[in-house]
Parts: C-alpha cells; sequence; structure tokens
C-alpha cells in the first residue's frame, strides 16, 4: 500500500501541511492581518469577526476553543498571534491552551507594540522567520492511526445522498479500517436517525450522548423555526425523491460509514478516541469545518451538489461534485465528480479513486480549493453580542 | 449498458432511479437481474427492488427509513403515495 507522509511536530501529532498561520485573537486587529498577508503571500493569514463582545460562557468556551485549535492544528507549523490587549481572547487567555502545540508561535500585542503599522512590520518579520525556520523540515512517514479525517457536506442536492456521501462512507470505512479516525458534525442533519447511529455506538453511554445531541438539535430547530421547522425536510427534498426526513438525513450520515462511533465530542472538543467520532456541530459549513479544523482534522472531503467552491485555511479540502452537471460547470473547483456512477463507473472503482486522490493530497498534491485559495473561516456563537 | 438503477446497501429493498425511468423498460444494476420497470419513476426517486406487503418496512442505506402503507411490486414507484414515516423510541 502507498506511503504517506507528513510533518512531526514536537508534541507528537504529524501535519500534512507546513504553514505559517498569522491569526488575529479579536477583528479589531484584523488591518494588521491584512498588511501581513500582502507581505508574506506564503504565510496563511486569517481575519474573523470575533473575540470580544459575547461573554456567556457557551461563546467563551467556542471562542477559546476555535482560536486554540486552529493554532494547535498540525497542519500548521508555526504561529504569529496578534491581540490588541484587551479583548476577551487576549494572548495572556490564550497562551495556557497553546504553549503544548509544539511548535513555533510568536505574539504581539497592537497595544504594547506602538501600533498597528509597528505590529505589522514586526509581525512581517516573525512570519518571514517562522517560514524559513520550518521551510526546510522534512516529510517522514506518516502512519494512518495520526491520521483526522473531516466528512462534511454542503450545498447538497437530492444526488448528495446518492452518489457523493455514500462514495465518502466507502472512503470513510476504508479510513476506519487502516486506523485512522474519521469524524463529522452537522447535527441538524442527523435529525430523525437518532435509532440508527445510537445502535452503532460503542457502548450505552455513547449511545445515550448521541441521542440527546440530536434530540437538543431537533428541539432547537423547532423553537428557532417554530412550524418552518417541518422545512428542515422541505418540499425541494421530497421533489428529490427523498419522502422521510429519516431517508434524507440517512443520505446525510452515510458520508461517515457505517463504522462503530466511539466517540462523541463537542463542537471544536479534540478526540481522546480512534475511529469513527461524531461532533455535536452546526450544519452551516463554514462554522461546521471550523469546529472540524479544532478538533484536529488535517484534512477534509466535502460534497456538494448545488456547488460550493469553500475550502479552509491551512487544510486541504477534497470537493466531491455529487452530479456530473455541476462538476463540469465548475472544473476549477471540484476534485471529484461522483456524478460518474451514474454514467456506468462502479462505486468501488470511484472509492479506489478518490483514495488514491486522498494520497497524493495528504502527500502534498493541492486539491482545487487549495490551490485556487477559497479559505473561509467563520466560527459558532450562540448568544447576541453587548 | 450503463446501470440506470443504484443499490447503495445489500439489505436494500428500494434502489435508486440514477436517471428518469419509464414503464416498460429494464431496470439493471450490477449484481443483480434486470427487471422490467412498471411505471414512470423520476431521477433520484425510489424503485422496489421486489414486492413489498403494505406494513412492512422500507429498506435504504441498509436502515429502515420508512414504512409502506399498501402492497407495492417489485420495480413501482416507492413514494409518499405509498408509504409513511415511522419515528422509533428505543
Amino acid at each position: 500500500m502507498s506511503e504517506i507522509t507528513g510533518y512531526e511536530r514536537r508534541n507528537g501529532n504529524f501535519g500534512i501541511r507546513n504553514h505559517v498561520l498569522v491569526l488575529p485573537t479579536v477583528s479589531c486587529v484584523n488591518g494588521v492581518i491584512n498588511r501581513i498577508s500582502r507581505e508574506v503571500p506564503e504565510a496563511v493569514c486569517v481575519t474573523h469577526a470575533h473575540g470580544c463582545g459575547r461573554g456567556g460562557p457557551r461563546d467563551l468556551q467556542i471562542l477559546f476553543r476555535i482560536l486554540s485549535g486552529l493554532v494547535q492544528n498540525p497542519n500548521v507549523g508555526g504561529v504569529v498571534l496578534i491581540g490588541l490587549g484587551c479583548e476577551v481572547s487576549n494572548t495572556k487567555n490564550l497562551l495556557p491552551m497553546i504553549k503544548e502545540a509544539g511548535k513555533p508561535i510568536e505574539i504581539l500585542n497592537v497595544q504594547e507594540e506602538g501600533g498597528s503599522l509597528e505590529t505589522a512590520k514586526k509581525g512581517i518579520a516573525a512570519a518571514r522567520r517562522i517560514s524559513s525556520n520550518i521551510r526546510n523540515q522534512p516529510r517522514v512517514p506518516l502512519s494512518w492511526h495520526k491520521l483526522l479525517v473531516s466528512m462534511e457536506c454542503g450545498g447538497s442536492d437530492a444526488m448528495s445522498g446518492v452518489t457523493a456521501n455514500v462514495a465518502m462512507g466507502a472512503v470513510s470505512d476504508w479510513l476506519v479500517e487502516k486506523g485512522a479516525t474519521v469524524i463529522f458534525g452537522e447535527n441538524t442533519e442527523m435529525i430523525g436517525t437518532a435509532h440508527v447511529l445510537a445502535r452503532r455506538a460503542k457502548n450505552e453511554q455513547v449511545a445515550r450522548q448521541i441521542e440527546q445531541m440530536i434530540e437538543r438539535a431537533e428541539k432547537l430547530t423547532k423553537d428557532i423555526m417554530g412550524d418552518l421547522a417541518s422545512l428542515v425536510i422541505s418540499p425541494g427534498n421530497m421533489d428529490g425523491g427523498m419522502s422521510t426526513i429519516a431517508e434524507k438525513s440517512m443520505g446525510c450520515i452515510f458520508k461517515g460509514g457505517t463504522s462503530t462511533i466511539n466517540q462523541v465530542v463537542d463542537y471544536g472538543e479534540i478526540p481522546t478516541e480512534r475511529g469513527l467520532i461524531l461532533q455535536d456541530g452546526p450544519g452551516y459549513d463554514g462554522e461546521s469545518m471550523a469546529g472540524l479544523a479544532a478538533s484536529g482534522s488535517q484534512l477534509m472531503f466535502f460534497s456538494t451538489g448545488g456547488g460550493t467552491p469553500a475550502g479552509f485555511p491551512a487544510i486541504p479540502v477534497i470537493k466531491v461534485a455529487s452530479n456530473t452537471r455541476i462538476y463540469e460547470a465548475m472544473r476549477d473547483d471540484m476534485d471529484v465528480n461522483a456524478g460518474s456512477l451514474v454514467e456506468g463507473k462502479s462505486l468501488a472503482e470511484l472509492r479506489t479513486e478518490m483514495i488514491d486522490l486522498m494520497i497524493r493530497v495528504i502527500n502534498g498534491e493541492k486539491t482545487k480549493a487549495e490551490a485556487n485559495g477559497m479559505d473561509v473561516f467563520t466560527f459558532m456563537t450562540v448568544n447576541p453580542p453587548f | 449498458m450503463a446501470d440506470n438503477i443504484l443499490i447503495i446497501h445489500p439489505r436494500d429493498n428500494v434502489a435508486v432511479a440514477l436517471k428518469t425511468l419509464t414503464a416498460g423498460e429494464k431496470a439493471t444494476a450490477k449484481g443483480i437481474e434486470q427487471f422490467w420497470v412498471l411505471e414512470d419513476i423520476p431521477a433520484s426517486h425510489k424503485i422496489a427492488l421486489r414486492d413489498i406487503s403494505a406494513g412492512e418496512e422500507i429498506i435504504k442505506y441498509g436502515e429502515i427509513v420508512a414504512v409502506s402503507t399498501r402492497d407495492i411490486k417489485k420495480g413501482q414507484w416507492v413514494h409518499t403515495h405509498n408509504l409513511e414515516s415511522k419515528r422509533w423510541k428505543k
């Protein structure tokens, strides 16, 4: 079997990319990040709209988990963290959570460094310094055990659950068999399948967690949408041949394959088990991917039927088109055409093609979203800002 | 000839139409004998792989996704007109 390679971190994790991440703790300093981005194009410079103004314990938990999770993601080889000083998620508060990251981290605060231009100047120097320090780090053999692969779907159509997610499920089963860990979230898209997922749990405790997670998702959907909650299974789904919500959701959860579910983790929480893992996270693509990335995922598969170009910073995202029409229409964005199943390709052939591509991507080949720079970074909040 | 239906899981008693199927044509998929399509079925909708009695479970993805409300013949369209949702409590 083909060998896979990666970059070893000091804490024993392995990345499949070796990026310099330039990350703001708070949206107030996004402009500093943009200046660094212009001068150091090889760095992954990320901006976001968070970091302050939300004080509830759940929002704080998510904020710290996502920022620290992104810093700790194994694909990140070094970090320039740009803070302001007075924000909730300031670098002093963040530091204890990232000190075991096993990589160089340089920290600059605009209120201490002499303002935004001075901070940008120092940030540019820091990003270049880290970049040149990690540039020659060699790839070493990587065990499948060290890999956490995410399965995501977004912009779905009637064929997503028939072609793309079925093919991704076959890849998921193959990965778990190899000893890798597979994770998927999107709790709203599990509604109606609690009985299926709970039965596959490794023990009673995990089964209860699955049921409770889906019950919460269903209640929240009803609370927010009221009578419109039925739109979760919409006339569009019915027209596409989905007859019940259980059938629609089966098409979604099938992307995770059929393995035993070993753990349910919270949004952005790092799994402690291997095999198949569920994440209690939202269905919206960008926010879902942020949770999966903070959990330590180094690689993502992402099925789409309507056609979304979205990728994620520092993480290769393999786009799987559910139908040939959108594959052809968005060739620049799509890596795999699962619509080929309709044209006579067998599931086994498609799975082999996807595994071969995955191995090439792990070893450095860029996905379309990666090459195009289609990074999206946003994450979930639960309460309005103050 | 390319398959015109897809069987997702070996346990399934329905398959998915990969294109619009017309009454009188043959449904084909790897590993099964061809059979007659009994009525027009839209693309991505379900076709019965065997006779299904009223009250029987509809299996897709290897799981129960609905229960039939009337007898369904092999080759017929399976949708909201001949099944209903079933919500389980463990």
